[in-house]
């Protein structure tokens, strides 16, 4: 008999489902349970560099804005560090770098407030373009989907991003692309998710 | 030991596809182009780090956490309870285990939730925990009750407690659902079924642990989670540049 390898298998993944605000975001379900909700502030007061504002929709195959969809984003510092052990450096106090929001109930638009990462490194000494990595769950998506935000005013650096140079079909770059313009004296980025269709937005296999 | 290298690979047979014409709400949710494929990068393998500043130690029980003082939520007493692990049977230590469920009589509390069953004024019906130093984590809470559910008009959801997983790097974060060992409705379940092994499904059922209960008090069951593993890096691989 051979040898046998003792692996073992990762927990297989179910729909987070319509009540996923529950544990994950009580305060939108209606009620108030816990003194912190964890998510909401991703740069903290001290983090250096621009503070923007990432905004969306995240749209069905039938065109329709899902209104039920929780997002979480992973970003680097101003400076391209995550705030972790590996993550490249140190991170200004009060930066977790990690966010977690959620569609409203009516309009399904999401949003959050950070700042603009900086440069990440890749693998074989290439520079990645700035990046918000983002993973989604809702009721029908039966694994999370992981998608990044690039900055569409960073075309020289997302011309050189090694990931961006994967994906084959130049126009399906542009579904990673952020759109900036200037709201009341702040910088929001439009970030539209698309579930299905020509325009189905880049996801990844991580 | 080696350094630590990049994630092993999702195997997706294992979990369930995007599309399940089964689960109807996944028809239209479903991506329907190839995943992009990427090799781990710092981005990948670095994960948010919660402390014990961010929870509270009450927030693991749920049969108190949204009560009167002097009041308990109703139903049948249970401790969930197991390990973290990742694919390489070590433990995860100090992440943070958050679940969500609804009441007895199957209801959530949440908004949009419109089932007959009524609210329990005593559960809220969410919970969260870092894992110790040996990635094991427990609750106390009440057993969730079926409910039904449009997909047919005749369609329940096995009883289940909703399970949300860090670890330490962003690509081993994980959602699902724990299922109780004996219910007669997991095999009937289209949600259930999207999973596409009986093996795999089999890995969602907490199993009766007599010898974990409060005796007299309160009845447990064993559920552990696997995550991820890493590679080492025994030979020259490095994520970043030389």
């Amino acid at each position: 008999m051979l040898q046998k390898l003792n692996y073992l298998k990762e927990t297989p993944s179910q729909t987070a489902g319509p009540y996923v605000h529950i544990g994950l975001a009580p305060g939108a379900a209606g009620f108030d349970i816990y003194e912190r909700e964890l998510g909401w502030d991703i740069a903290g007061p001290n983090a250096e560099g621009e503070r923007i504002r990432v905004e969306g929709l995240v749209i069905d195959g039938t065109g329709s804005p899902i209104k039920d969809v929780l997002l979480e984003a992973w970003q680097a510092n101003s400076k391209g560090n995550y705030a972790h052990p590996e993550g490249g450096g140190a991170v200004e106090e009060g930066f977790r770098g990690w966010g977690r929001v959620i569609t409203d109930f009516d309009t399904g638009e999401w949003g959050f407030d950070t700042v603009k990462p900086g440069k990440t490194p890749g693998r074989n000494g290439r520079i990645q373009a700035p990046h918000i990595n983002l993973w989604v769950v809702a009721r029908g998506i039966n694994l999370g989907l992981n998608t990044r935000i690039y900055f569409d005013d960073e075309a020289e650096a997302n011309a050189e991003d090694p990931v961006m140079n994967i994906i084959e079909w130049e126009r399906r770059r542009a579904t990673l692309l952020a759109k900036r313009s200037e709201k009341d004296g702040k910088t929001v980025y439009r970030f539209d998710i698309q579930l299905q269709g020509q325009d189905e937005t880049v996801f990844f296999d991580v | 030991m080696p350094d630590q290298g990049e994630f092993y690979q999702r195997d997706r047979d294992w979990h369930p596809p995007a599309y399940v014409k089964e689960y109807k709400t996944s028809v239209a949710r479903s991506p329907q182009y190839s995943l992009i494929s990427l090799q781990n990068s710092v981005g990948e393998i670095t994960g948010p780090v919660f402390g014990h500043n961010d929870i509270d130690p009450m927030d693991r029980d749920l049969i108190h956490n949204y009560a009167t003082a002097g009041e308990s939520a109703i139903g049948e007493r249970i401790i969930l309870h197991g390990r973290v692990l990742d694919e390489n049977a070590r433990p995860v230590p100090n992440t943070l285990v958050e679940i969500w469920q609804a009441n007895a009589g199957g209801r959530y509390r949440h908004k949009k939730d419109t089932y007959l069953a009524p609210i329990d004024p005593n559960f809220g019906g969410c919970g969260r925990t870092l894992t110790d130093e040996n990635g094991y984590y427990y609750f106390r809470t009440v057993k969730p009750g079926a409910y039904p559910w449009r997909n047919y008009v005749n369609s329940w959801r096995p009883a289940h407690i909703h399970v949300s997983v860090f670890g330490s790097g962003f690509v081993q974060r994980l959602i699902s659902q724990i299922y109780f060992e004996g219910d007669p409705l997991i095999p009937l379940c289209p949600i259930v079924k999207s999973i596409p092994n009986q093996e795999a499904i089999d890995s969602l059922v907490a199993v009766l642990d007599m010898n974990s209960t409060i005796p007299l008090d309160t009845i447990a069951y064993k559920f552990d989670i696997v995550l991820r593993g890493r590679r080492s890096t025994l030979f020259e691989n490095r994520l970043e540049g030389n």
